[in-house]
């Protein structure tokens, strides 16, 4: 029987759907080995974004409210003192989670599963299957240590639908963590943008080196981004290259995504980029070169100049 | 300024693809793949050499890179730690253990024994390595030793040789910056390969490093000779005084399943259109 801890992700007072994903795989643990799972909302606004988490089936919401930006360090010592209670502790593998949690598993001696794209049960022992090798080997593997620290995939996992019910909040105790105090926060920009976001869209269209400057970002991809109401997404290269902001990276240096429509545009497929991107359900590659190494993962390929392609798809997407 | 880089080795990221799994799917086999250094530590090495140099006197040194490599004492990780040497790192260290009996918990507690020892103002490391993709050993170090950390890390600036930094870290939403008083471990986000990322108070402020495409400097001729000559130190994970146990046990590898149905070549864009409403379904 495994009791399981969610850790919520806030931003701006208010719980990302990171979260949502990290409860529907606490929920498969708790069902599968007969236990239950309790969240924990902490941050700046952490009371408000509880009230909202209290609506998805929990045992119950914790909730610690600390003031001023996220540090992992102002944070890691509550989590744990709160984990002490559970057998195994949860959050979504962004950029938050896998910043965090490794921290609270050192303060309790626990192993940690990182990225996992299922949950295994069997007889009531837990294992946990995650990509390897940027998505090239699947790893099961089970973490022998008296408490479990997991991060889950956004991509595979779905987002928990609200239950009905209201759980019952309550308030922890903050736990002060010396080390806190060599870390300041100054600021933080939060890149914001009327698309869905990149990990949650239905549709990412993503474009290559071969646009060339974020000017054809601007007048080739995001007419069609907009026209099919999707998330932009973008190569390594074409982020290195400034072409488009560092935040729309899809691949194993970046985001992750597994959208039911994914077109790459003038984008060669290495590597990298494929392990950010091959899970998605259908893939498109519009790209010149038809023996690019995109062709692995495509399940349409239109050989020809994006810059003719893209305009005349955009307009027949319009037209639709 | 003093710096502790670890580096490992990995089967060739570029060529992942072509690795296989033992019959019995208890090992991931690597046969006919070049090992090369993680590129994520390789990123971090060229952070690390930035910091502890006047790149406007010819990269003249003005602080010292150790690089740690923890693996089997053999001609590869040789070959990798000398590789970093010939980058620009002053010496290496080669830690021998056998790499089934590692995980990032054990990494963490082999690292924290050698920070113990060599007393670095940082420690500035891949934030994953390429084969295992865990993202955990740097900030497990970070809590083991009560220091902060500070993961993705995209820009470093420093005036007071590493006492105090300020750095941009990069976030899934933006970007973050945080004040940081050392000593510290970072990791690094590939944008720390940008031309104007570290600020060290040595290198004029407005310097502009070569653009790197992939990965960090490559070795000039002369470093590739003087890297013969510098040394590397081997010990154990028995002679650091390190008992920790693995947290983490793989009982299985798989190939992922091939992708079901192969590539449509479509005519034009009335075809790919078609198609996509019609036959797939998704617009």
């Amino acid at each position: 029987m495994a009791n399981v801890l969610v850790v919520a992700e806030l931003l701006e007072g208010k719980a990302r759907k990171t979260t949502l994903c990290a409860v529907t795989a606490a929920k498969q643990i708790a069902e599968g080995t007969g236990g239950s799972f309790d969240l924990l909302s902490i941050g700046e606004g952490a009371g408000a974004a509880a009230d909202e988490l209290a609506g998805y089936g929990a045992g119950k919401v914790l909730k610690a409210e600390i003031a001023g930006g996220y540090v992992c360090e102002k944070y890691a010592a509550t989590v744990a003192e709160a984990g002490k209670d559970y057998d195994v502790i949860i959050a979504c593998a962004s950029a938050y989670g896998k910043d965090l949690l490794p921290r609270v598993a050192a303060k309790l001696d626990a192993g940690v599963a990182s990225d996992i794209s299922a949950v295994n049960v069997d007889g009531g022992k837990l294992s946990y299957t995650r990509p390897m090798y940027a998505g090239n080997v699947k790893g099961t593997v089970e973490i022998t240590s008296d408490k479990q620290v997991v991060t889950v995939r956004q991509s595979e996992f779905d987002a928990a639908q609200a239950s009905g019910g209201t759980s019952p909040v309550e308030d922890i105790a903050v736990t002060n963590d010396p080390v806190a105090d060599k870390v300041e926060f100054v600021g933080v920009e939060v890149v914001k943008s009327e698309r869905p976001d990149l990990s949650e869209a239905d549709i990412v269209v993503s474009g290559g080196r071969a646009l060339k400057s974020s000017e054809n970002f601007t007048n080739v991809i995001e007419p069609l981004v907009d026209a099919l109401g999707a998330a932009m997404g973008a190569s390594r290269a074409a982020c290195d290259a400034g072409y488009v902001a560092a935040e729309l990276q899809v691949g194993q240096t970046g985001k992750v995504v597994a959208p039911k429509l994914y077109i790459a545009i003038g984008i060669s497929g290495a590597i990298q980029h494929l392990a950010g991107m091959k899970g998605s359900k259908t893939i498109v590659a519009i790209n010149k070169d038809k023996e690019a190494p995109i062709a692995q993962v495509a399940d349409y390929f239109l050989v020809a100049d994006l810059f003719d392609a893209v305009p005349a798809l955009t307009e027949a997407v319009k037209s639709l | 300024m003093k710096i502790l880089v670890p580096i490992k080795r990995v089967a060739d990221p570029d060529n992942a693809s072509k690795l296989k799994v033992s019959g019995d799917g208890t090992a991931v086999t690597s046969e006919g793949l070049e090992w090369k250094m993680n590129p994520f530590d390789d990123w971090s090495l060229e952070a690390a050499l930035r910091l502890t140099e006047n790149a406007a006197e010819k990269n003249a040194r003005v602080g010292e890179v150790v690089l740690v490599s923890i693996g089997p004492n053999d001609e590869h990780t040789q070959r990798i730690i000398r590789e970093g040497l010939a980058k620009g790192a002053e010496r290496g260290i080669l830690v021998e253990a056998e790499d089934g009996s590692l995980d990032s918990g054990v990494v963490a507690a082999i690292l924290k024994a050698l920070v113990d020892k060599e007393s670095p103002d940082l420690v500035v490391m891949g934030k994953q390595a390429a084969d295992g993709d865990s993202n955990v050993a740097g900030t497990v170090l970070a809590d083991k030793l009560g220091w902060p950390v500070i993961n993705y890390a995209m820009k470093i600036k420093t005036n007071d040789d590493g006492k105090t930094l300020e750095v941009q870290r990069e976030l899934d939403t933006g970007v973050a910056t945080v004040k940081v008083t050392g000593p510290a471990i970072l990791t690094t986000s590939d944008r720390i390969l940008q031309t104007d990322s570290v600020k060290n108070g040595v290198t004029p402020d407005d310097h502009q490093y070569a653009k790197l495409e992939v990965g960090g400097r490559y070795a000039s001729l002369k470093g590739i000779m003087q890297a013969k000559k510098k040394p590397i130190d081997t010990t154990s994970v028995a002679d650091l005084g390190v008992d920790a146990g693995k947290t983490l046990n793989y009982t299985k590898f798989e190939l992922p399943p091939a992708r079901s149905g192969e590539t449509t070549f479509v005519e034009d864009v009335a075809d790919l259109v078609d198609k996509l409403h019609n036959t797939a379904k998704v617009i």
